[in-house]
């Protein structure tokens, strides 16, 4: 219904608000939460970079020495730096809100949500070490 | 209640969204047999007695016979009824029951039998929704009801809205009185309608006192908390029920006694004990306390949850550390449109279940846990008489139109009306004066005050004041029509609580302090005369297997 | 105890305004007081032609949620004091058109509801004469919370998708979705999947988690689209993979 619409008997004229473009920045939960939105900017960056690494260490050696030579620039390391603290953020927030999508049960006892998250860090840290035990070692 | 006849169509007319109903606060459970310890036999004993033999017995043996099936009906809906340990309906104790019968939903049991009840509705095509549709005359003409005037809130529109048969389910009146666990909208609608429309109101006199109410806000602490092993006591500390011949205390709920008793004598135990001297005074008066410390933090979390919430939530306490104060208030109206035990009203085409109604099964004291199941009893009962109803009588007649006419006219004449009374004050003297005339004692000197403060209210009212002239959501419209409604039916409930000269039940007049079943045994009716004021007739009650006797609670002398 | 507060009320009057005003009152500040008690302190002593949904007063009819100081809250469970000094905002809950003063209309609600299906939906019915479904304890905590909202609309205000976008089917609808799929009673778990696994539906959500924050029955309907999503997700994976499993 039009804004300005004249009210006429029987008719009720509504009045509707359009949310502003910047309705975020008014409370602080709101800017977090677009921050988060925001970070998964940095999710996909991340892939693509890792796909660019692989495409370079498939072509050629050279190709790869020249990209990571690029990569150690204080540019690069500045982007890499902030992406990396950003996937991060976003990761321990995904760690956290997954008891919430997750119900899980043993029998009667139903899963409480500290030892859902739990076993998702948990997860995170043993296969981290499983690929640096084999980076030492390899 | 819809029967699955594809000839029908049902409009549903709500003055509220239908899932804001005052169904929703009920909180205890709903009574019918269904475990094998149990027998329909003893139910229906339970009730007649508790109801002080004032029920018709033929009313009550379909109730009790047919409680069961309807309240499985609601459960194959939906309905998250507690449950036992190998998946079937579990039962708590409750007030007046002499074994445990009563189906629970947490202590939330009207919430989820309404939201239930409500969202299966949905699936039906055939019923059309008019919420927020506020009724203000039902149409008669050749002698059946045809249908209801009603404004749509949103826009001030007057309209029609026929019908072949119409049910009344608008529920009690508890916002007549000061303190009440009603809802805002609780006002006496549907009896109103009817009455004006020519119908009797039936045991008007007959209003249950809740013992155990937060004082102001009257937020009502369930049964459940006492029969879990709550204990009342004056401000001594002492279990005083056991000075009024409720039996003696034990540390576990015994049933039938003690706080298990029934309502209404546990509130008027309060009074007694207030004219001791033996209550607490607060801001909102007299109080005593409901202490539930001992069952401990486990126990009230997952027994009576809601109870605690509420406490900490709207009274900032907390009764696993603190006791509780409570009142008694005004809970549950026995009296209501005169119903047979089809539902129907001697009005043809009209028909009215629920609270609103008196079939009577509640007697003189309607027995906690009984009310829910009568919705559905009776609802299902209204519902099939309306449809048999609708479908013998077809069309509508001429006459119609003049009268809905007449009743725009009437709406907007008030609504550009130049009174100088408000609202607010002609509300809050009817309070006082039902308090203090028609509460837990009344006498014929405390009801022929508040009779004449009635009829003052009455006359102040056709002056009353409108600020909002708005034909949009105009509130101040419709709370001036409920207190006309309100002032109608404080009028049948002075009366009839006038005319009978005996003690029962809720209805305790300390002029005639002893049940007289000679002359009283019988329902009263009050008519509307042309003036505005009721007519008391009197109809036999119903005895058919039950004789009268002594109604004992405690132990067995 | 004779302090006041001030109550700043949005009052939007259709036939005399183009958009709300601001209006103040001052009501008594009272300890035992809610703000919805201020409200009809105003209705009763100071101005007839203030308009607000009410009912229960106890939490659980779910007519008085209103925006305080920019926040959805129920009106019935938030004291006054807890305000003080003031002074105190009042508004219609937000994402709703406002009908009139502090009340909206939530026929979108209504309609979306009915599109979820919320009741049980079962190939074959048992007869009532056969008694119940059987549920244990533990099968009814499954849906348990998610059968307590009361349709107070809160959730849908807090809701900053479907301020942006109201084709959403939001918060409370989508939990009670859910309520009816995980109720062991009920078979509709494919149909409801189809209504909701559109654009509109589940995932619309971008999880900012604010419907489970403000809600007044823990109903938690984030956690519920959470796992809709989820659900949804495996149910699309096992007709790509097992495409014979129906």
């Amino acid at each position: 219904m039009n804004r300005n619409a004249h009210h006429t008997l029987h008719h009720p004229k509504w009045y509707r608000v359009q949310k502003p473009i910047f309705w975020w920045v008014k409370r602080f939960a709101d800017i977090r939460f677009i921050f988060r939105e925001l970070t998964s900017l940095a999710v996909a960056y991340s892939v693509i970079l890792l796909v660019v690494i692989y495409r370079a260490l498939l072509t050629s050696e050279a190709a790869y020495t020249s990209l990571t030579t690029t990569l150690r620039e204080p540019f690069w390391v500045t982007i890499n730096v902030i992406a990396l603290g950003a996937v991060l953020y976003h990761t321990f927030t995904w760690f956290n809100l997954a008891p919430r999508a997750i119900v899980m049960r043993l029998g009667k006892w139903r899963i409480p949500d500290l030892m859902i998250a739990g076993g998702n860090y948990a997860a995170w840290i043993v296969i981290s070490g499983v690929i640096y035990l084999a980076y030492v070692s390899g | 209640m819809f029967e699955s006849d594809p000839t029908l169509t049902i409009a549903v007319v709500s003055k509220v969204y239908p899932m804001r109903s005052h169904t929703v606060s009920a909180e205890g459970g709903a009574a019918a047999v269904i475990k094998p310890n149990d027998s329909l036999e003893d139910h229906i004993y339970d009730t007649i007695s508790g109801a002080d033999w004032m029920c018709d017995q033929d009313a009550v043996e379909a109730f009790v016979n047919e409680a069961p099936k309807e309240m499985l009906q609601l459960e194959h809906w939906g309905c998250p009824w507690n449950r036992e340990e190998d998946g079937t309906v579990a039962v708590r104790p409750f007030g007046g029951m002499k074994i445990q019968r009563t189906w629970y939903a947490a202590d939330k049991t009207g919430f989820h039998m309404l939201h239930t009840l409500f969202q299966t509705s949905l699936k039906y095509d055939p019923i059309e929704r008019f919420d927020e549709w506020f009724v203000t005359r039902l149409l008669v003409e050749d002698g059946r009801c045809q249908g209801v005037v009603a404004v749509e809130l949103a826009t001030g529109r007057i309209q029609p809205i026929l019908g072949r048969s119409v049910i009344l389910s608008t529920g009690g009146c508890g916002k007549i009185f000061p303190f009440t666990t009603n809802a805002n909208i609780k006002n006496g609608d549907g009896m109103a309608l009817a009455y004006r429309a020519g119908v009797p109101l039936k045991d008007m006199e007959f209003i249950q006192y809740h013992p155990t109410g937060l004082p102001f806000t009257g937020i009502l602490i369930t049964e459940a908390s006492r029969a879990e092993g709550g204990i009342l006591v004056n401000k001594d500390g002492y279990r005083y029920l056991q000075d009024y011949d409720l039996g003696t205390p034990h540390p576990k709920p015994v049933l039938r006694s003690m706080e298990l008793g029934p309502r209404d004598r546990l509130s008027q135990a309060f009074v007694k004990e207030q004219e001791k001297g033996r209550t607490l005074e607060g801001e909102y008066g007299h109080y005593v306390h409901l202490d539930v410390r001992h069952l401990g933090e486990k126990i009230i979390d997952s027994r009576i949850p809601f109870v605690r919430e509420l406490c900490l939530k709207y009274e900032n306490i907390d009764p696993v550390k603190e006791m509780i104060p409570v009142r008694p208030v005004i809970h549950y109206v026995m009296g209501g449109v005169h119903t047979d035990i089809d539902s129907a009203t001697p009005l043809g085409g009209l028909f009215a279940a629920g609270e609103v109604a008196c079939v009577s099964i509640n007697g003189a004291n309607r027995l906690g846990s009984n009310s829910l199941t009568e919705l559905l009893v009776f609802g299902a009962r209204a519902g099939r008489s309306a449809a048999e109803f609708a479908k013998a009588h077809q069309g509508f007649t001429n006459g119609i139109e003049s009268q809905v006419l007449d009743e725009e006219n009437r709406l907007n004449t008030l609504l550009n009306s130049d009174g100088t009374e408000k609202v607010a004050d002609i509300r809050s003297e009817m309070h006082e004066t039902m308090e203090s005339g028609a509460g837990i004692y009344r006498s014929r000197d405390t009801l022929e005050q508040s009779s004449q403060k009635i009829r003052e209210l009455q006359e102040r009212y056709s002056r009353v004041k409108v600020e909002d002239r708005s034909m949009t959501f105009n509130t101040e419209l419709t709370s001036i029509l409920e207190l006309g409604y309100m002032l109608d039916v404080a009028e049948t409930i002075i009366q009839s609580a006038l005319q009978r000269e005996e003690s029962r039940g809720s209805h305790q007049r300390t002029d005639f302090p002893e049940r007289d079943d000679d002359q009283f045994l019988s329902h009263s009716l009050a008519y509307r005369e042309d003036d505005g004021s009721s007519r008391v007739d009197y109809l036999p009650v119903k005895i058919t297997k039950w004789p009268p006797g002594e109604r004992v609670y405690g132990e067995k002398k | 105890m004779a302090s006041t507060i001030t109550i700043e009320v949005s009052r939007y009057r259709p036939e005399e305004e183009s958009e709300p005003v601001f209006q103040s009152y001052e009501v008594p500040l009272r300890s035992d007081w809610v703000i919805l008690d201020g409200l009809n302190y105003i209705k009763n002593e100071l101005d007839g032609s203030l308009s607000f949904r009410w009912s229960c007063r106890m939490g659980v009819c779910g007519s008085c949620g209103m925006m305080i100081n920019g926040e959805p809250v129920l009106t019935c469970a938030a004291f006054l004091e807890s305000y003080a000094p003031g002074p105190i905002r009042i508004e219609p809950l937000q994402h709703f058109p406002v009908v009139r003063d502090l009340v909206t209309d939530m026929e979108d609600f209504m309609g979306k509801l009915t599109t979820v299906k919320p009741w049980v939906v079962r190939e074959e019915e048992k007869p009532v004469e056969e008694g119940e479904y059987k549920q244990t304890p533990e099968q009814l905590a499954d849906f348990k919370r998610y059968s307590m909202c009361i349709n107070c609309m809160l959730c849908y205000s807090a809701c900053p998708v479907y301020g942006l976008e109201p084709e959403f089917t939001g918060p409370a609808a989508i939990a009670l979705a859910q309520r009816y799929n995980l109720d062991s009673r009920d078979e509709g778990n494919d149909d409801r999947m189809e209504i909701l696994s559109h654009d509109e539906g589940i995932w619309s959500c971008t999880l900012v988690g604010e419907c489970s924050e403000v809600c007044p029955k823990d109903v938690d309907p984030a956690g519920a689209i959470q796992r809709y999503k989820l659900a949804g997700a495996t149910s699309w994976w096992k007709s790509i993979l097992l495409p014979w499993q129906k």
